[in-house]
């Protein structure tokens, strides 16, 4: 069926999301799910909480993308600027004036806002390749920026000696990462509730319609870019909160964490997870950090085949990720296939 | 002056080098609309390809250049019935980034499986291997070579696409795909012919290159944002627009590897992206085939 509406270029559905109603139920339970998940995680794979810590930074970013690319169907290769750059803010702060975590947090989200607000006023008129070469124009400017400024990041060592303070002066981050854990594991929830209530928002279904039909949109009196600029911002702010995030639980930051391959990352593990789906992103970075960490430690070509193939797959057989065939098999959307 | 020049002469030739590889990307963006992120790994098999013919088979260079195309035109035709023809069009940009994403990553996994991780070269004959006098100056013959392949490619393509009939259909469909299908062109072959002329360009490039463009797996990964950016500012579709944006990049990329080697990227990127702000179609759009 995905591949008649293939055919007739309608693909564009990969980056819709499905209508409300019919998943409603789903949509309620998932954020006391992930929450529960992630604790049951905490309690049985307790040598594994380094792991499960950046799982959970990470479907933070990734969720920041789902909101630029599911719901504003912005093709973005550039989303690691604004994560970057929110790390470095954080770990700026904590290093020369204040390593109070939630500072840190509120620093690395103004700055990926802020980075977000004006690239996304001088890139988003553009659309197809020319957009994807301009996100990653920005991106790869950001790291170089990074590389260049030694003083202040430590150029390609790192940004090191980030060294937070207990949260809310209680809970110190101890070295076995339960601290750690708990924090990125709050903060992730936090964040869907958001996400959730931007997508929910009046605002959130116009972001929706632009990327369905932004003639229609301007037609009604809307302006698509404005919408598109204020949706890449609020994405460009959870992005930088989950780099600072990141900042806070490794204590270093790197100059990869800007670069176009992390974009690239957030963009499979956005697409294994499903988009236009929150907990798709939550469920498609646990399915791609696991694996990754069982085959990538044997020889990580192997793991680049894996992906690739897995890529393909979704690609022409289950354009929706992880999620749509769980709810596909689950019957939550039979007999609704050839009517979507 | 002397180190004028040098940037001139290996400018001008990582500039056609450039330009081959990203002409061939340019065609099929312009007609099939598809972000093929896996041209620079089709580049990659040309030169490996190259490579094993050379070195391990012992054949002698130009037929090395010839088996290499061959078989990497042939190896990727399957490619199109099977995967590209599915995301052709511009509604389907994500699906393209993503399938051609994965290829990439199978092919550098493949390739490293079959010739590991390790550099290959391609060896040049006796006949590349010194200089040519010109005038008073002395170029390297390998460059030379590149330059003139480069101009003949340049060329080859208008001919092919100015004056033969594949080219005037090939323009029709580029311009009105269902009007030029609904007035008999079988635009299905036209795009098999179209894929597997850009991908034969890319394993040329892939194999001229081979001496500034080192092969290694990560090389798919590594150039292709380059080729994409050549395209991005020359505009999908116009050979003289990728022919421009590869000279002008390639000399640049080259004299600020010579003369401030810190800020080369930072520039190339800060340029790019002024240009494409300013010419969202890239800057010599409308203006060729």
């Amino acid at each position: 069926m995905t591949s008649v509406a293939e055919r007739d270029g309608k693909a564009g559905r990969m980056t819709r999301p499905a209508p409300l109603g019919r998943r409603r139920d789903l949509d309620w339970i998932g954020i006391p799910l992930i929450a529960a998940a992630g604790l049951a995680a905490y309690w049985l794979l307790p040598e594994d909480l380094a792991l499960l810590t950046r799982i959970a930074a990470s479907a933070l970013f990734v969720l920041s993308l789902d909101l630029v690319l599911g719901y504003g169907g912005i093709a973005t290769l550039g989303q690691a600027a604004m994560f970057g750059t929110g790390a470095y803010a954080a770990g700026i702060l904590a290093v020369n004036w204040n390593n109070d975590p939630f500072a840190m947090l509120a620093v690395g989200g103004l700055a990926g806002g802020l980075l977000a607000l004006v690239t996304g006023a001088l890139i988003l008129h553009a659309r197809g390749l020319t957009l994807l070469m301009l996100t990653i124009a920005v991106g790869q400017i950001v790291q170089e920026v990074a590389n260049k400024a030694r003083d202040w990041t430590g150029g390609s060592d790192g940004l090191s000696g980030i060294d937070p303070a207990p949260v809310l002066g209680m809970f110190r981050f101890d070295m076995f990462g339960h601290t750690s854990y708990l924090f990125a594991l709050a903060v992730l929830v936090v964040g869907l509730v958001v996400a959730r209530r931007i997508v929910r928002s009046p605002f959130g279904l116009a972001c929706r319609g632009v990327s369905e039909d932004p003639l229609r949109i301007s037609a009604i009196g809307g302006s698509p870019k404005s919408y598109l600029v204020v949706l890449y911002a609020v994405a460009g702010v959870i992005a930088g909160v989950a780099g600072a995030l990141t900042a806070v639980t490794s204590g270093i930051v790197g100059l990869d964490s800007t670069g176009f391959s992390w974009s690239a990352e957030a963009l499979v593990m956005l697409v294994l997870g499903g988009t236009g789906r929150l907990y798709g992103a939550v469920i498609g970075t646990a399915a791609f950090m696991g694996v990754h960490h069982i085959l990538a430690a044997n020889d990580p070509y192997h793991w680049m085949a894996f992906i690739g193939l897995f890529l393909i797959g979704i690609v022409l057989f289950l354009p929706g990720g992880i999620v749509s065939g769980v709810e596909r098999l689950g019957g939550l959307r039979r007999g609704k296939e050839g009517g979507a | 002056m002397e180190t004028m020049f040098g940037i001139a002469v290996d400018g001008v030739a990582y500039g056609m080098i450039l330009f081959i590889i990203s002409v061939g990307l340019s065609v099929t963006l312009g007609l099939m609309r598809v972000v093929n992120l896996a041209h620079g790994a089709f580049a990659m098999v040309g030169g490996y390809v190259a490579s094993y013919a050379a070195q391990t088979a012992g054949l002698p260079y130009g037929v090395a250049l010839v088996v290499a195309v061959a078989l990497t035109v042939l190896a990727t035709l399957p490619l199109e019935r099977l995967l590209y023809r599915r995301i052709y069009g511009s509604a389907n940009e994500l699906a393209q980034v993503l399938l051609t994403i994965g290829l990439t990553f199978v092919i550098v996994a493949g390739i490293n499986y079959l010739f590991g991780p390790t550099l290959k070269r391609i060896p040049l004959p006796e006949l590349l291997t010194g200089t040519v006098e010109l005038g008073p100056k002395a170029i390297p013959t390998h460059r030379a070579f590149v330059i003139g392949a480069g101009a003949a490619t340049l060329l080859g393509l208008w001919w092919l696409l100015e004056r033969t009939d594949f080219g005037i259909r090939l323009r029709a469909a580029v311009d009105d795909p269902a009007m030029a299908a609904a007035l008999g062109i079988r635009t299905e072959r036209l795009y098999l012919a179209t894929f597997a002329l850009g991908t034969g360009l890319a394993a040329l490039g892939g194999v001229l290159g081979a001496e500034l463009l080192p092969l290694e797996p990560y090389y798919a990964i590594r150039y292709i944002v380059l080729f994409l950016a050549v395209v991005a500012v020359g505009g999908a579709g116009s050979i003289f627009g990728s022919a421009a944006a590869a000279l002008a990049l390639g000399i640049v990329d080259t004299a600020g590897k010579y003369l401030i080697p810190n800020f080369g990227e930072f520039f190339f990127y800060v340029a790019l992206i002024l240009i494409l702000f300013r010419w969202p179609h890239g800057f010599f759009k409308g203006r060729t085939a």
